[in-house]
């Protein structure tokens, strides 16, 4: 008889049959039935109207039959908590089983009752059985303390579970240790400053003790707690490694990786001229290399890791570069790692061996994997500048198979060659105009079409070329389109005298029949120059292009760090941190390796200063006031680490407006450097990608100091943080308010507008110090039209906080004084432009309004 | 940790669903079932995440194995062990089947609430699980205290995978050095890549605890001891025999890691029963027992002609078998004749390839195929890729070089010794990828 027949009953009337068949008096048809109710539970039937006869039947001696209720109580508990209650009497009674495997039976299973009640109930079995002579309850025991803690954290606490929790550390039992090292990291990462695991020398001597003796499992939960640990010098570091390395031959991968990763990070403190670096680099190789010979779901996890590892020491694997070329029959999430990985080790030592392979996987099959070889071809000649006439040989070679897409990659990569080796290779193009027409996809085409009017001058029907895209042109993509214009112009400014007339079209096109902000806006740029000077059209359309960089795809140092401190894991595998994928406060504590350097730490500063309601005068509505109100800020305690105010973020563009992007952010100054803060939040059901950012011209000609680095494509209900360089010297207009900064933010969906107010304070720089005698100098000169007065209201600091406060924000005191028990604080501000703005700040004791006076030299000014 | 474990057959059908942590709700279960098993493409990753839900799968047969989680869990110990999962079914029931897997679902429930607990695996191995985990229902209730706690210490203990007590009439081992050689060689006959991965497979019978000590001829163990040693004028070491350089190996856990790490020797308790000891990989001085020695010439654009040499390189007396020359054609051949001096050869054109096979084949011999392949004119630009010429066979020897060197068996309490274990030794070579460019 086989248990596949509960699987078959799906007559109605079933679940009535299943409560007489539990209530039946013979043992065997009652554990049938109980074993018909599971199997239905199984396939997602449900059977929690049956509760109160399963619960029943637990009270037996037939263990099978036991495990097979507790299995039902585990599922329903939670959607019957009333009457969960009468198993806890059998629950408590197990616990002091004579049998071991009962009593841990009966504490696994509690543990996973969510009921509040029960929970009550639970913790004195629990306290007992963490002191149980057995060590199989004792270990069951352990990882109990972690579901208590899941449902009650405050209950834990209270009942000193975790002292306990910590003393199993020294117990006697490898496995016990391992249990308990376990719950207590994931407890600590609840309670990110707890210092619950408590590292120090001794407990980490004793991890290491166990480490030797316990499971597969367990090893791996230690060496990850021990991976959090960070030694105090370069001998412990040392002496560390020395001891975890043995676990790099053991035969489970994960036991491996993690060790790894322990490795990794204590190297960083070890200094390079030791022998013993050189030695674990050595040693670090042969284990990864090992890792490719299992089974293709491990592969994949291990070289998802590598690719970090490659990236973050190259040294490590840089003569293994053999073991990662692709193999047949590899599934197609492994080749494409490999892929990745040989690139990265592509160097000009091994450069015709990555070659000759790199043109075998371009005859494969996948077209995934084939599009990827033909690009790392283009990779290959643009990191090693000795293979780039191979590497091109070798495209045109691909480009003759006239296979569609083999071609349009090809081309695609041609032109950043053609970046990054200025004419050197023009004697391609000929080839590749022969392929013009095959050409579907929009970044092929918008190549070639670069190509075309980069190298106009030696394309003899380079206008006919053009003119022929130019037919469909509403019909190709914005990326195209872009990129016609542009070549024609250049077409034009090198053959002025016959494409006349095919400029006036394309500008006419561009300018009066697109919806396209950003292609009208080009083409008017465009238009003007060439209308108005058509010397400075050719310097700036025809301007030499900065090189294009070596490596693409690199991960970010601050991330990279990061996800080397997450080994092995998830993180590793998506490349990305763990709170971009975690859920609540879990994972979200950021690691990083020893030694890194101090990073960050401000931004917790801005937003403790929280929300400044300072009332400003109805008259006077100038943002000014109101920055200087905000930087005064009410709630800030005077003990406080001085930082620059940064306001917090605000909505700038809801998702409504933005087909599903929603912008939030705000500004800051952080070592000088103006930032724009952005969080982008992807609300819509479709991936978004190819993030771009303009500013409109402005007051203090704000600008992007550079690209917006939203590298990977945003999924759905992704959030994105991105601070943005800003420079000041873009275009200057004048904008009412003052501070109003219109903002264009691109993606592969649209364009979007919106505007944002910063803070002036922002803009005031780091050297806005000014001598006494200039300051006095200065303020006399001041007309009396250009001051202002205005009031802030409900401020309590004193003279010195309020100074020292303001020094945060670049806001400089220059001299103080005290007249009739009103203190009187002289301050300068030096402005991004080299505009001054001197004050006068009045306060009276007691009196929480300040009086402000402002004045500046320049006319017109201080109007806002 | 591990959120939760469902097994699906290949309609993607539930079979069997275990939820470990409250933040994995039922729909994962479907979510899994519309975005992997029903989805339209071809499987691109084995980690999937779904609406921040992580999904890992493996599949076996048909059946689909899926962990679940919303942390950041350790991804490599997930899938090691959902291995491990399918391991411990197997030495239960066999196959994983749909069919063995719900006639033993209850069984499976029970192992999986033992090895997995709140997501974190547990002592998995099946020589433990036994003893208190039968497919005939649980033991236990009948069992006297000192059997209960038995259990529970070496489920627990440091030798998790042997149970105390065990007997045998006779004491045995067989050890299979098993080897699989990959070569990938250019038209010229220049070594573009070749390794061999090995493993040592092992079966014991043995009685009680015994300590077991395994030597092979490790270049870095025979230098050190030739080093302590007499060494004679050629400066080779005193033991006379060839020694071997491994890249890596790797070890089952019941291998004394620090103890390899330090001395370099390989002491274990073994598990009882069939196990893998260590795999290893070599890349160094490999005997390449077979060079193939293409000849491919275009004679016209109709007309292709073929000619293979193969060559055996190993001692004469002994013998390869089963060997398989896999010859590949153009998609558009029309005919091929085909002359060999020993065995048979056949065009095969459903796999668009002349297969030739001869049984057994001894060593430093010499044996060729030469082939005429008629093509249809066609106006298919692409070139033909000209696939590598591959082989298979298997030799009575290891072309790593590896020999056993020793096996020693030390059992203190029971009267049994060294000398009254019986042993057997076998090597085994195998191709692996062994691939001729042409």
């Amino acid at each position: 008889m086989t248990d596949s027949k509960y699987f078959t009953t799906t007559k109605k009337g079933e679940i009535f049959e299943l409560k007489a068949e539990l209530n039946s008096d013979k043992k065997e048809k009652k554990k049938e039935a109980v074993k018909k109710v599971i199997a239905s539970m199984t396939v997602g039937k449900d059977v929690s109207a049956l509760f109160p006869d399963v619960v029943n039947c637990m009270q037996t001696d037939n263990l099978e039959l036991k495990k097979l209720v507790y299995l039902y109580l585990m599922n329903y508990a939670k959607s019957q908590p009333d009457m969960a209650i009468m198993a806890v009497n059998t629950f408590v009674k197990d616990c002091e089983d004579p049998n071991p495997l009962i009593r841990a039976l009966a504490v696994r299973t509690m543990g996973c009752i969510r009921v509040d009640k029960i929970t009550e109930y639970l913790c004195e079995p629990l306290r007992k059985c963490l002191k149980d002579e057995d060590p199989y309850v004792r270990k069951t025991a352990a990882v109990c303390v972690a579901k208590l803690h899941d449902i009650n954290a405050q209950l834990v606490e209270d009942q000193g579970f975790l002292d306990t929790l910590k003393d199993l550390i020294s117990d006697s039992n490898p496995m016990v240790v391992a249990n308990a090292v376990a719950a207590l990291s994931e407890i600590a990462e609840s309670h990110p400053n707890s210092n619950l695991l408590d590292l120090n020398p001794q407990s980490i001597n004793k991890l290491l003790t166990a480490l030797n003796e316990c499971t597969e499992w367990g090893q791996i939960f230690i060496l990850d707690c021990l991976a959090n640990y960070t030694p105090r010098d370069d001998r412990e570091s040392q002496s560390i490694c020395e001891r975890v390395t043995p676990r790099l031959s053991h035969a489970n991968s994960a036991v491996v990786l993690s060790a790894v990763k322990v490795l990794m990070k204590f190297m960083e403190m070890l200094p390079k001229d030791l022998d013993y670096y050189g030695t674990l680099l050595k040693k670090l190789a042969p284990p990864l290399v090992t890792l490719l010979s299992a089974e293709p779901e491990l592969q994949y996890v291990a070289l998802r890791n590598i690719n970090l590892i490659v990236q973050k020491r190259p040294e490590i694997l840089k003569h293994e570069m053999k073991v990662f070329f692709v193999k047949y029959n590899d599934p197609i999430y492994v080749k494409l790692e490999k892929l990745d990985i040989m690139i990265r080790l592509a160097s000009q030592a091994n450069i015709a061996q990555v070659l000759a392979e790199l043109k075998e996987y371009a005859t494969e099959v996948d077209v995934d994997f084939v599009r990827k070889a033909v690009r790392a071809i283009g990779r290959c000649a643009i990191k090693v500048e000795q293979s780039a006439e191979r590497c091109v040989s070798t495209l045109l070679d691909l480009i003759q198979t006239k296979v569609n897409y083999v071609v349009q990659e090809a081309i695609v990569v041609i032109k950043d060659i053609f970046r990054k080796y200025p004419n050197k290779y023009e004697s391609v193009i000929a080839t590749l105009c022969e392929n013009l027409d095959s050409l579907d996809e929009p970044e092929a085409r918008a190549a070639m079409i670069w190509i075309v009017g980069e190298y106009a001058e030696r394309i003899d029907n380079a206008d006919e070329l053009l003119e022929s895209f130019l037919e469909g042109f509403h019909d190709e993509s914005t990326q195209v389109q872009l990129q016609l214009l542009t070549a024609i112009v250049k077409l034009f400014l090198k053959k002025p005298t016959e494409t006349q007339e095919l400029v006036q079209q394309v500008l006419s096109l561009a300018t009066q029949d697109s919806d396209n902000p950003d292609l009208r806006d080009r083409g008017y740029i465009y238009w003007r120059l060439l209308s108005t000077d058509p010397v400075a059209a050719k310097e700036v359309v025809l301007a030499e292009k900065p090189l294009i960089s070596e490596e693409t795809d690199l991960i970010e140092p601050t991330l990279l760090e990061e996800l080397i401190c997450h080994i092995g894991t998830l993180a590793s595998v998506y490349h990305k941190p763990p709170s971009a994928f975690v859920e609540g406060s879990r994972g979200v504590m950021h690691k990083r390796l020893p030694l890194g350097g101090d990073i960050g730490g401000s931004p917790a500063m801005g937003a403790g200063f929280g929300a400044a309601p300072a009332v400003m005068p109805a008259s006077l509505n100038a943002p000014v006031g109101g920055g200087l109100g905000d930087l005064f800020d009410l709630g800030g305690g005077v003990g406080m680490p001085m930082g620059a105010y940064i306001p917090p973020k605000t909505v700038w563009l809801p998702a409504m407006k933005a087909k599903g992007l929603e912008i939030s952010g705000t500004f800051a100054r952080r070592a000088g450097v103006i930032q724009m803060e952005l969080v982008l939040t992807n609300k819509a059901m479709s991936v978004m990608t190819d993030f771009a950012i303009q500013f409109n011209r402005n007051s203090f000609g704000l600008a992007p100091a550079g690209p917006l680095q939203v590298l990977t494509p945003l999924g759905p209900n992704q959030t994105i943080e991105v601070s943005l360089p800003l420079s000041t010297v873009g275009p200057v207009m004048k904008m009412d308010p003052l501070n109003n900064l219109q903002v264009a933010v691109k993606n592969n969906i649209d364009v979007f507008y919106f505007s944002c107010q910063y803070p002036i304070s922002m803009l005031f720089v780091e050297d806005g110090k000014m001598e006494r005698q200039v300051f006095l100098a200065t303020w006399k000169d001041i007309p009396n039209d250009n001051e202002s007065q205005f009031q802030i209201q409900d401020c309590h600091l004193n003279s010195d906080a309020a100074s020292n406060k303001l020094q945060g924000s670049n806001i400089f005191t220059i001299a103080k004084r005290t007249v009739e028990g009103q203190d009187m604080l002289y301050m300068a501000i030096k402005l991004s432009n080299g505009i001054w703005v001197l004050a006068e700040l009045k306060m009276q004791a007691g009196n929480p309004n300040y009086t402000v006076s402002l004045g500046t030299r320049r006319d017109g000014e201080q109007h806002y | 940790m591990i959120g939760g474990l469902f097994i699906y057959n290949h309609k993607g059908e539930v079979l069997i669903s275990r939820v470990y942590r409250d933040d994995i709700g039922r729909n994962a279960v479907d979510a899994f079932r519309v975005n992997v098993i029903h989805a339209r493409q071809q499987v691109r990753s084995p980690v999937t995440n779904i609406a921040r839900t992580s999904f890992f799968h493996v599949k076996r047969s048909n059946i689909w194995l899926a962990a679940v989680t919303k942390q950041n869990v350790n991804a490599a110990m997930v899938f090691e062990f959902l291995y491990k999962m399918c391991d411990v079914m197997a030495s239960y029931f066999g196959k994983i089947s749909e069919e063995n897997i719900k006639n033993n679902f209850v069984l499976i429930y029970e192992l999986l609430d033992e090895i997995l607990d709140f997501g974190y695996p547990q002592n998995s191995e099946t020589g433990a699980l036994k003893t208190f985990i039968t497919q005939q229902g649980i033991k236990g209730q009948f069992q006297t205290k000192e059997e209960q706690s038995q259990i529970t210490s070496q489920v627990t203990g440091q030798i998790g995978w042997r149970r105390e007590g065990i007997k045998y009439r006779r004491n045995e081992l067989f050890l299979d050095v098993l080897e699989s050689v990959n070569l990938l060689m250019s038209p010229q006959g220049q070594v573009l890549s070749a390794h061999v991965s090995g493993r040592v497979v092992m079966k014991s019978y043995l009685s009680g605890m015994p300590e077991c000590k395994f030597g092979m001829n490790d270049k870095i163990v025979i230098d050190k001891a030739g080093k302590g040693g007499v060494t004679n004028e050629a400066g080779k070491s005193t033991s006379g025999k060839q020694s071997i350089a491994i890249d890596d190996c790797t070890f089952n856990q019941c291998v004394r890691l620090s103890k390899f790490d330090s001395e370099r020797s390989i002491s274990f308790i073994p598990p009882d029963g069939d196990y893998e000891l260590m795999r290893y990989r070599t890349t160094k001085d490999i005997i390449l027992p077979f060079r193939v020695i293409p000849l491919v010439r275009e004679v016209g654009r109709t007309k292709l002609e073929v000619k293979v040499v193969i060559k055996s390189n190993f001692k004469p007396s002994l013998l390869a078998q089963k060997i398989e020359v896999r010859i590949p054609t153009p998609l558009n051949t029309s005919g091929v004749q085909v002359i060999c001096m020993k065995g048979k050869a056949k065009y095969k054109a459903s796999e668009n390839a002349i297969v030739w096979k001869i049984k057994r084949m001894a060593g430093m011999k010499e044996s060729q195929i030469s082939a005429e392949i008629e093509l249809l004119p066609t106006n298919d630009k692409k070139k033909w890729a000209r696939p590598p010429i591959s082989m298979n066979f298997e030799v009575p020897f290891a072309p790593s070089g590896l020999k056993v060197r020793y096996l020693k068996v030390f059992e203190s309490k029971l009267n049994y010794s060294d000398h009254d274990v019986v042993k057997w030794v076998r090597y085994i070579g195998r191709s692996g990828i062994y691939e001729t460019r042409c």
